[in-house]
């Protein structure tokens, strides 16, 4: 897939980061981000799936330097590499952030075709951000503009439309079109491609590629949908319950999972032409205000003893590049096959 | 056979931009549909970003009109020119479920209050009891309870649980039709699976009927009767949803179809889409066409020669 080389451009080290509120007196922490250690290398891709509300956002959010109390850093450091210096942005000034934003590092909030000011022309809305690190004569930065968001498959005449004049999936892929319009050497997405149709999808999926691979930038990227880990992602990372608890290169992820959660989610595609029940998790999310003990998703696992309940399973290196935070990870069964998969869809 | 819902000749013009670079958009192009209320189904549309799916679920809510065209439900028009009785009692029997839970709730407004203003306005509750009877009742029918869900912000619950929050809500006033507009694209695949089943059974045991508005082909599959496929404007393609969908005929239902990202070859990092397949499905978008009628039963759009 892409040209990864060896060199790390971000570097998180035990990560923590909890909701902190008070309410009427009391107060509650949620550890949405509890300990997480990870690197990203130059030209990678790196997909991160996981349960809703196990903290996928708010771990991304940390990496984009956009966290917003109550979400505070409790520990840890998250480290880039960038051509223009090193920062760690868990620690860096409103004013340092301000100076690698958009140039170096881009962010695709989840949700973001809501987050579009609605009084702002989309073509101000792209004056606002690229045009002083694009650096652009006038022309140039408007046929720039024009250009992109051609490969976008939008037409120039967006840039004239309010958001309320756009579709859901137009929305979308102009916030794309805004993070990628500079060419940074960083992208952060969450849930970039949702809310678009498979067709177009695809192209947009392609043109993130395209714009990582010419640049050989570094993309991590947060989906529920496993197919596009699949066909996107160099390696993917599986997080529950604020802790990463596997990651490794795709192909092995999907055929040869190394924790049961895993094993799980990639098995849960529901498939065109398969009407058959799909098996749901047994039990209740954890709670991140009072995580069970012992392993996290020992409450859920098929394949809990005794050792799970009471002790923390590390994250530890199973194979090159794979590691999976389980006690029984040898016991664990892929569900489905490469070969069980092609008969399915067919 | 009673309608509960005919969209007739319906179309939507819109225009776009200021005074200098203006266009004109025909979001939905001669649309036409009709629901029974003798055998509720669960009705799909699927189709191009930017199709209509949307506009067209707005006006059959009543909250944009057709250019042209008419809706009607239960035999009256469906129109936001009327009087606030008549309105409330529409808006009772058709309700929306939005895609983003997070958009669709007020963040400082607790969950259990924005349930309660709609058991006051629609049923018109008062006791305290009432209340807590109709939103206890209707949360029971997502698998969620009052006891869970009393005192908490959106923020507080997680997306799924949002979501069906979402439908419930949707659910109190009893309504005989649900319009939910891509409400699993944000959720993980078990909680999708959960979500869409309880649309199933919302049919099946309840007998609502539901639009449903999607991007999955997978879950259109597996709970939808029937579906229509829109590519700019037009429905190109409608029918029962498993033959169209085995064996899709439009150019643009095909491409859709094998545009689907698999996983069997995961990590090959395949993107690419047959350029041909594109091109043809592009260059019908701008010839006139009409919809005809198949032998199976589905209802295709043919085109006159160029
Ligand atoms: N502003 C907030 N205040 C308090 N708790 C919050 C806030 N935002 C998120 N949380 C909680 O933090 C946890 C992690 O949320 P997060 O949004 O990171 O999950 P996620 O993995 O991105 O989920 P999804 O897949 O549904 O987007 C959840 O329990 C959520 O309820
Ligand atoms: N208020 C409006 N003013 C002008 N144009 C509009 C307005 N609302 C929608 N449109 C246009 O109508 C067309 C159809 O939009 P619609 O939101 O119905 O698409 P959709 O099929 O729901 O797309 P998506 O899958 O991306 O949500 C688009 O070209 C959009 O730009
Ligand atoms: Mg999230
Ligand atoms: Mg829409």
């Amino acid at each position: 897939m892409s040209q990864t080389t060896k060199q790390d451009i971000l570097r998180v080290n035990d990560l923590k980061a909890y909701y902190q509120m008070n309410y009427f007196g009391v107060n509650r922490e949620v550890r949405a981000v509890d300990g997480i250690t990870m690197t990203v290398r130059k030209g990678e891709v790196y997909g991160i799936a996981g349960e809703s509300s196990s903290g996928k956002t708010s771990f991304i959010k940390v990496l984009a330097a956009a966290i917003r109390p109550p979400l505070r850093v409790v520990s840890g450091t998250v480290e880039f590499d960038f051509k223009s210096g090193k920062i760690d942005v868990a620690h860096a000034s409103p004013s340092e952030v301000e100076r690698v934003r958009w140039r170096d590092l881009s962010y695709i909030m989840q949700g973001s075709m809501s987050v579009l000011n609605p009084v702002r022309k989309i073509g101000k809305t792209f004056r606002d951000f690229a045009f002083r690190p694009l650096g652009l004569s006038n022309e140039a930065f408007e046929a720039r503009v024009i250009e992109h968001l051609r490969r976008l498959k939008l037409p120039p005449e967006v840039l004239n439309a309010f958001p309320h004049e756009l579709s859901g999936g137009m929305r979308q892929r102009v916030t794309i079109g805004l993070a990628t319009v500079c060419h940074p050497e960083f992208v952060i997405a969450d849930e970039p491609t949702t809310a678009l149709d498979v067709v177009v999808q695809k192209e947009v999926l392609g043109l993130i590629r395209e714009i990582q691979q010419d640049m050989n930038s570094s993309v991590v990227f947060v989906t529920h949908d496993m197919s596009v880990h699949a066909n996107m992602a160099d390696r993917v990372g599986i997080i529950y319950a604020g802790r990463l608890v596997e990651e490794g290169p795709t192909r092995e992820m999907f055929f040869a999972p190394k924790h049961p959660y895993t094993a799980h989610l990639v098995a849960s595609l529901p498939r065109i032409g398969d009407t058959t029940q799909r098996p749901a998790l047994e039990g209740r999310p954890p709670n991140l205000a009072d995580p069970p003990q012992g392993c996290r998703f020992h409450p859920r696992c098929p394949l809990a003893v005794d050792k799970c309940r009471k002790d923390v399973p590390p994250l530890e290196q199973v194979g090159p590049d794979h590691r999976t935070a389980c006690w029984r990870w040898q016991d664990v069964k892929p569900l489905v096959s490469p070969h069980v998969a092609h008969g399915v869809m067919a | 056979m009673t309608t509960l819902l005919e969209v007739r000749n319906v179309n939507k013009r819109f225009t776009m931009g200021g005074l200098l670079g203006r266009r004109v958009i025909n979001a939905v192009q001669d649309a036409n549909l009709t629901l029974s209320s003798d055998k509720p189904e669960i009705f799909t549309i699927i189709g191009e970003s930017g199709s209509g799916k949307t506009t067209l679920a707005r006006m059959i809510l009543g909250l944009e009109l057709p250019t042209s065209g008419e809706i009607s439900f239960a035999g009256k028009t469906v129109s936001h020119r009327v009087g606030r009785q008549e309105r409330l009692d529409f808006m009772a029997k058709v309700q929306p479920v939005f895609q983003n839970p997070f958009e669709a709730f007020n963040p400082l407004k607790r969950v259990d209050r924005y349930l309660e203003s709609t058991a006051r306005r629609f049923l018109r509750l008062k006791s305290r009891d009432d209340l807590d009877g109709a939103m206890d009742g209707a949360l029971q029918k997502v698998g969620l309870s009052l006891a869970e869900v009393r005192g908490r912000y959106p923020h507080e619950m997680s997306g799924g649980q949002l979501q069906r929050a979402a439908i419930a809500r949707a659910l109190i006033p009893n309504p005989p039709l649900l319009v939910a507009d891509e409400p699993v694209s944000m959720v993980d695949a078990s909680l999708r699976m959960s979500i869409v089943n309880l649309l199933k059974s919302l049919r099946d045991d309840l007998g609502v009927s539901v639009i449903y508005i999607t991007h999955d082909l997978a879950t259109a599959y597996y709970i939808s009767n029937r579906l229509i496929i829109m590519q700019r404007g037009r429905i190109v393609e409608m029918g029962d949803a498993r033959t169209v969908l085995d064996n899709p005929e439009h150019p643009y239902s095909r491409l859709l179809k094998a545009s689907v990202l698999s996983t069997e070859d995961a990590g090959a990092g395949k993107l690419a889409t047959d350029p041909e397949m594109v091109e043809l499905a592009n260059e019908l978008v701008k010839r006139p066409g009409r919809l005809v009628d198949r032998p199976d039963g589905r209802m295709v759009m043919s085109y006159d020669r160029a």
